[in-house]
């Protein structure tokens, strides 16, 4: 057990932080709180930019425009990008999940075609998975594809997709076999969405946002090349994106959990409770450091899973510990916000009263949705029964 | 970075576990329970052979000299085990506390025997007002006589010395001394004993100043932490195991999702908590700035995920979990005994309140 900073890994810091140093934009917090729509082209060109520098895939093979970088040097990426409080990236579900799954399954054809324009955010990938009737029972989607010649035929409805609205190419899971078990019968398919018969709707969420989107596929042609993986694997290539979804994505919010406290202490300084500033108050103390304890524990537990997968080779079940540590502390701090803040904290963005322009009243709704996407929490406490303490399978 | 075991830290812990496993089966632990002290001397012997009883401290007084991480590490696998007697005492407590304020001709005269297997030691810190603060301290030992009570001593009956934390700084008494007067104070955890200490005009040797304590009482306190950590991880595999092998309706038990996520939530605790505990261990062995936070963020995650784990794994037991012939009970008597020691949650949220808030400073830093 060692967890200073290796000598490659200091190099790998020092090389990042001089390139941050030269190229972050100045200019992101003039933008930060505008809708993405407006946003998006300013990330497109920071991604570009991060791509032209070899940094926007450091997890990615080097022959695939990457750096090979091992999970810890993954960890320190991210802590450098929000140290400088860098912009995000356009493509981040291309980058974070549909890349890694095309260079785990696609053939050389499908690496070369897609892998760089992914990189440079030429072309933005959104990834079709939960249906109306398939969220939790994802393995039950009946979007089907029927193959007709040289082409398959999809039919049928995808929900919840993020990024869809200005998605280019998309992840799809559909059902090519429905007379065999469920999980049997289903193929990944990458798609054009500019094909004819794509429909994309906005989703309002409970926010008033949409970040989602509801996709209607109609007589829609596919190239069978297309097919990620084998015809009727889509299960695997599909769990295996979810594996990465699981995995990677704690690493970031931890950054974005010690912001969000960081700015509660300060707040709590300034606000006054009976008299006395509510940081001096026993009972808000006590909330703020448990809060503070448990975000800090987030990034033990997955540095230590980041270890165990450096031994074993492939994102596990572990994940799902991460997706309930995070998802559930994540409504605590919130919960902690809103009781500093009183009456305050249900104030929206516009409200000239707001706090922090109602990033709290905002939080507190939007982190409803963290115990339900990326796999419920319900379903990460089966996974960890069933495949990790070897409990019967209990659906 | 590499947050997991080295080759010879792995060896270290399972060595541990086998040896536990031989020297005190549950069998061992339910026989030294029901006796006075809890302390088997030829048990002991055998893990100051092992190298148990000198573990962290330097070979110049008789120890092995290893690190912080491989202490914990032979903490998670005592708790584990249930291990009855004072190894916590004497070696995480009493013996960090002299290799941290004693001087050398001390440390040869209190240390040496305790790394050979030769001397058992406890430190007294609470009194009536069970206050963990070492300022709250009101015994004195005034021309080096001490009068007053401490109380909670674990294993004061079967320690040679015993350490005293008083207002005028840290003694040291001779267990056969003048004056003093041990009486057990009737626990929950009938595995570590703890005792009224009185002492009247008994003479004391001085070792320093309480102010010398700190780190000794971290690294204490992540060994306690850890001994919770191991006895979630034998509460969690004796609860999963039950719902792996109890039918009701025809069917295993933790087929039923009421059931599996408490276990699920068990395994999250445990987890955490192990994190916690193995983090503070490296922060103290480096000694980062973050140490002391480090402690108390594992003492107060494990002092209350002991509880909830034990909680959860009685509950799955149903009425098996509820008797005295089930050992879940006796894990969770030793995590409520230790959820209070040198601490409990409310107390080291408190400490993490005064270095992290009224601090902007340290946050700052780290974030």
């Amino acid at each position: 057990m060692d967890l200073n900073l290796t000598a490659e890994e200091l190099q790998f810091r020092d090389e990042l932080r001089a390139w941050l140093g030269a190229n972050v934009p100045k200019d992101w917090d003039e933008w930060r709180e505008k809708p993405l729509e407006e946003s998006f082209p300013y990330l497109r060109a920071w991604q570009r930019k991060l791509n032209e520098g070899r940094w926007a895939a450091v997890s990615w093979p080097k022959e695939y425009g990457g750096r090979g970088a091992t999970l810890m040097q993954q960890a320190i990426f991210w802590e450098e990008m929000a140290r400088v409080e860098a912009p995000p990236m356009a493509n981040s579900l291309g980058l974070g999940l549909i890349g890694p799954t095309i260079i785990a399954y696609g053939t050389e054809a499908q690496k070369h075609r897609f892998i760089p324009k992914i990189l440079s955010a030429e072309e933005i990938w959104c990834q079709g998975f939960s249906e109306p009737n398939a969220g939790s029972d994802l393995a039950s989607l009946q979007t089907e594809a029927r193959l007709e010649g040289s082409h398959y035929i999809v039919n049928g409805q995808k929900v919840w997709t993020s990024y869809g609205w200005v998605g280019n190419w998309c992840e799809l899971v559909v059902r090519t076999d429905a007379s065999v078990a469920k999980h049997k019968g289903l193929t990944v398919l990458l798609i054009d969405m500019k094909s004819p018969g794509v429909e994309v709707r906005p989703l309002r969420q409970m926010t008033g946002e949409s970040e989602f989107n509801e996709i209607f596929f109609r007589d829609v042609r596919v190239p069978a090349e297309n097919v990620l993986g084998k015809v009727n694997d889509g299960w695997n290539v599909a769990v295996s994106t979810l594996m990465y979804e699981r995995g990677s994505y704690g690493a970031r919010l931890h950054l974005l959990f010690k912001r969000s406290i960081k700015r509660l202490i300060e707040l709590a300084h300034k606000i006054q409770k009976d008299g006395h500033p509510a940081a001096q108050d026993p009972l808000m103390r006590q909330k703020l450091a448990q809060c503070y304890a448990e975000i800090e524990i987030m990034r033990l537990n997955q540095m230590r899973a980041f270890s165990r997968i450096t031994a074993t080779g492939v994102p596990g079940p572990e994940g799902s510990i991460q997706k309930i540590f995070w998802s559930e502390l994540n409504q605590r701090v919130q919960q902690i916000a809103q009781e500093l803040l009183g009456p305050y904290g249900q104030l929206l963005n516009g409200d000239s009263r707001a706090v922090d322009k109602g990033i709290w009243s905002y939080g507190y709704l939007r982190t409803r949705g963290n115990t339900i996407e990326a796999g419920t929490s319900e379903v990460q406490r089966n996974i960890i029964g069933h495949f990790v303490l070897g409990l019967p399978r209990s659906y | 970075m590499q947050f997991g075991l080295n080759e010879s830290q792995q060896m270290l812990q399972d060595n541990a576990r086998k040896f536990f496993a031989g020297e005190c089966p549950m069998s061992e632990v339910r026989r030294l329970m029901e006796t006075d002290t809890a302390f088997d001397k030829s048990l002991w012997t055998k893990m100051a052979e092992q190298g148990y009883t000198g573990i962290i401290f330097s070979e110049e007084y008789g120890g092995v000299g290893l690190g912080k991480v491989e202490l914990i590490l032979l903490m998670e696998e005592a708790g584990r085990a249930l291990l009855p007697g004072p190894l916590f005492s004497t070696v995480a407590l009493a013996g960090s506390v002299l290799d941290a304020v004693g001087t050398p001709e001390q440390k040869k005269k209190y240390l040496t025997p305790i790394c050979e297997g030769r001397a058992r030691s406890t430190v007294a810190i609470l009194e009536a007002a069970a206050s963990w603060n070492l300022a709250d301290a009101k015994i004195t030992a005034s021309s080096g006589k001490l009068n007053g009570e401490k109380l909670f001593v674990s294993d004061a009956a079967v320690a040679d010395s015993i350490i005293v934390v008083a207002r005028d700084g840290v003694f040291i008494v001779e267990a056969n001394a003048h004056g003093i007067h041990i009486d057990p104070m009737l626990g929950m955890d009938l595995t570590r004993k703890q005792y009224a200490v009185r002492f009247e005009n008994t003479p004391a040797e001085k070792l320093g100043s309480s102010s010398g304590l700190a780190k000794a009482l971290d690294i204490a306190t992540s060994s306690l932490a850890a001994e919770l950590v191991g006895g979630m991880q034998r509460t969690l595999e004796i609860t999963v195991e039950y719902a792996k092998t109890r039918k009701q309706f025809g069917k295993p038990i933790g087929i039923f999702q009421a059931v599996q996520h408490q276990c699920s939530d068990m395994y999250l605790e445990t987890e955490s908590s192990r994190s916690a505990a193995y983090y503070a261990a490296w922060a103290l062995e480096e000694n980062t700035p973050d140490a002391s936070v480090a402690v108390s963020i594992a003492k107060m995650y494990s002092s209350d995920a002991g509880r909830t784990v034990g909680n959860r794994g009685i509950q799955v037991h149903g009425g098996m979990g509820f008797t005295w012939e089930n050992d879940v009970h006796l894990y969770y008597r030793r995590a409520k005994a230790s959820e209070t020691a040198l601490g409990d949650a409310t107390f080291h949220r408190e400490r993490i309140a005064r270095m992290v808030i009224d601090s902007g400073a340290e946050l700052a830093k780290s974030a």
